[in-house]
């Protein structure tokens, strides 16, 4: 059970406030797909309008080609798991996971808190949805503690059961908004295996709002990067890493940051890139592994001033100054380097092409040859 | 220099209040409490308890040890089952309907888009008012004859009503009132409570199909509303069981009788009569009352509202 979700032309608008600008994307049917973004760029507003807790102020969304712009939340076949994962506090873990199931197949009257547990003719029913919960606990490796109420558990196992009452109607879709944010690093870890497992394994699609990058980069197949209430761009986390088409993007994804250096600081600091980089003023970015501590033959040489190292274990982060003032970050595997004290100065190498270019805007620059110096071509 | 002070051998070393304190201290400190809780709440009650077992008469010399007579006498006493009886019809009105109604009106104020605070302050205004004032405005209201409300019904074509002159209507009318009062206390607590519903769950109930507003409420805002509920219903049947001041000054007990409610008996036996023994008798039945009211409603209720 999977399907195909197309946002077009999405916008949002709080009286003044625009918080979503015309965001377009095409999910692929049992694609898991992140929302990543810095906090305030629309990336949860557009989850809520998705699962139709929210109206869009223009805009369509269909599921399988189906428009579902005028249905309520319970009839888009979504299911949604929240931070706080907003489980019913006087309900037990099993009566939780069934709530969907209890809303959806029984008549009013046996839904109701008192009555409805002696309401005739349902027991076929209710054995089924009680077997169907069952099932979808053991999934999350919850069936031991269906008796319990969501206060006696812990945050990890409350995300569980968060998660169980997703899976226990089969939805097409799943929304996650943030459901890792309020657990601890560790278990976030764990988690973060076991939800992608769990997209493995029920095929559906997969939407998933998250400010954080890493939790992005390593569960999904496409992220995309929002900022300011647009979709800045949408690609593979490679290709996010590698390609990106936007400076917020480079700068927002991969830790640490990338570094930026004015183009003409850059030529200051050795004149051998004059020939790589475009007249004009542009700033160069560069990625913290494509940096060398020690010589590489057809490298550049550029001088910095050290000002800090974090030891990481395997590895070190290496946090340079130029003399313009640029910073640039070098990671580097943690054997064989000898490093000045900080406040010495040391040469670094960075490689002999074109690198990362983008204009004053942020946009990127593509030049159009490959391998060939900018101001050739 | 304090580095000198912590290795002189025969200084104090510097050590947590709580550690070196003793006992002694503590009952020291809690003295003041205990004086007033003993003064003005457990001595009055152990001298009214003590009072109900002799023949004390306000103003007279002798005072002398009757034992169980004057609860022997209350059980054959007409006026006292009666004023009973009818405290218990009473707070049967007023904590049901009080309750529902201060929670319908929360409810209804919660879902308002504008103009929460105003309606919020005008259900709450009957509670700020002074209760004798606002029951001579309710008697001139509900007066036989020139009354508005007896002129509307007689514009309309209708019989006039004597509430507080009819032995049928007079509690009830009574019992409108408080219910007036109180339901805009309740509605501020069950307003509180509301707020304490986090607004995820809500999303949360949409996406799971309860679509109708009564599921939403039925399974989700009334339950959480339970420990609010709980504290609603006791107060609102003690201060139901405390009525007084409204029967004292719109019905005086009548008509004939129809109104008496053990605080206004009470009042009467001890302060009219002066038979302060049988007086306290009775109080000790109101406080035995209330005392099991309050242990019910926290016994049976307790487990049930609390996740």
């Amino acid at each position: 059970m999977t399907a195909a979700v197309e946002l077009r032309n999405i916008s949002k608008s709080f009286g003044e406030t625009q918080t979503l600008r015309d965001v377009s994307l095409s999910i692929r049917p049992g694609e898991f797909i992140s929302l990543v973004g810095p906090s305030g760029c629309g990336k949860s507003t557009l989850l809520r309008i998705l699962a139709g807790l929210a109206p869009q102020s223009s805009g369509t969304i269909s599921i399988d080609g189906a428009e579902v712009d005028y249905l309520p939340p319970s009839a888009r076949d979504i299911a949604m798991v929240f931070q706080s994962y907003a489980l019913y506090p006087h309900m037990t873990v099993g009566q939780n996971i069934a709530t969907p199931l209890r809303m959806r197949q029984l008549p009013a009257p046996a839904r109701l808190p008192v009555i409805g547990r002696i309401w005739p003719g349902q027991s076929a029913k209710r054995a089924r949805i009680e077997q169907t919960v069952i099932e979808a606990a053991r999934l999350v490796e919850i069936e031991a503690m269906l008796d319990r109420k969501p206060a006696a558990l812990s945050g990890g196992q409350r995300q569980r059961v968060a998660l169980a009452r997703a899976i226990v109607r089969r939805p097409r879709v799943f929304l996650m908004d943030e459901p890792l944010s309020n657990l601890d690093a560790r278990l976030r870890v764990t988690m973060r295996a076991e939800i992608a497992a769990l997209h493995q394994r029920l095929g559906a699609t997969f939407i998933y709002v998250t400010h954080d990058q890493v939790e992005a980069m390593t569960m999904s197949d496409r992220v995309a990067v929002m900022m300011g209430g647009e979709i800045v761009q949408c690609a593979a986390p490679t290709e996010l890493y590698d390609n990106p088409r936007d400076l917020r993007v480079a700068r927002f994804v991969g830790s640490p940051e990338i570094a930026t250096i004015s183009s003409d600081e850059l030529i200051a600091a050795n004149e051998g890139f004059a020939t790589l980089l475009p007249h004009t003023p542009v700033i160069a970015a560069f990625r913290p592994e494509t940096v060398s501590l020690v010589p590489v033959a057809g490298h550049l040489e550029i001088s910095a001033t050290l000002q800090r190292v974090e030891q990481l274990g395997h590895e070190i982060l290496v946090f340079l100054r130029l003399a313009g003032g640029a910073r640039l970050t070098v990671r580097a595997a943690a054997a064989n380097v000898t490093l000045p004290a900080a406040g010495q100065r040391l040469s670094v190498w960075l490689p002999r092409r074109t690198p990362m270019l983008f204009d004053a805007d942020g946009a990127r620059i593509f030049r159009a040859r490959h391998g060939e110096p900018a101001h050739a071509g | 220099m304090p580095a000198d002070l912590t290795q002189s051998s025969g200084m104090v070393r510097p050590v947590r209040m709580g550690a070196i304190m003793s006992p002694w201290i503590a009952y020291c400190l809690a003295t003041p409490a205990i004086l007033l809780l003993a003064l003005t709440v457990i001595g009055p009650i152990i001298v009214m308890i003590a009072l109900s077992f002799t023949n004390y008469e306000f103003g007279s010399l002798g005072i002398q040890w009757t034992g169980l007579e004057n609860y022997r006498q209350l059980l054959d006493d007409r006026t006292f089952k009666r004023a009973l009886w009818n405290t218990f019809a009473y707070v049967a009105m007023v904590a049901p309907a009080s309750v529902l109604l201060g929670l319908f009106l929360a409810v209804l104020i919660d879902g308002l888009r504008h103009g929460q605070r105003f309606y919020r302050l005008v259900f709450f205004l009957p509670v700020t008012a002074t209760v004798v004032a606002m029951a001579m405005v309710w008697k001139y209201l509900l007066h036989g004859t020139i009354g508005p409300f007896n002129l509307l019904l007689q514009s309309l074509g209708l019989p006039s009503l004597d509430i507080f002159g009819n032995r049928d209507l007079a509690l009830a009318g009574l019992a409108a009132i408080n219910i007036w009062s109180l339901a805009g206390f309740n509605m501020v607590l069950f307003a509180a409570g509301l707020t304490g519903v986090p607004e995820d769950i809500y999303d949360a109930a949409a996406m799971d199909g309860m679509e109708s507003s009564l599921d939403r409420f039925l399974n989700v805002t009334l339950p959480l509303l339970g420990p609010t509920m709980l504290f609603v219903v006791v107060t609102s049947t003690i201060t139901a069981f405390k009525v007084f001041d409204t029967v004292a000054v719109i019905t005086r007990g009548g008509p004939r009788g129809s109104t008496d409610i053990l605080l206004y008996t009470t009042y009467l036996e001890g302060f009219s009569y002066f038979r302060m023994g049988s007086a306290a008798a009775m109080t000790v039945v109101f406080l035995t009352i209330m005392m099991i009211f309050a242990w019910i409603q926290a016994r049976v209720l307790d487990h049930k509202v609390h996740y």
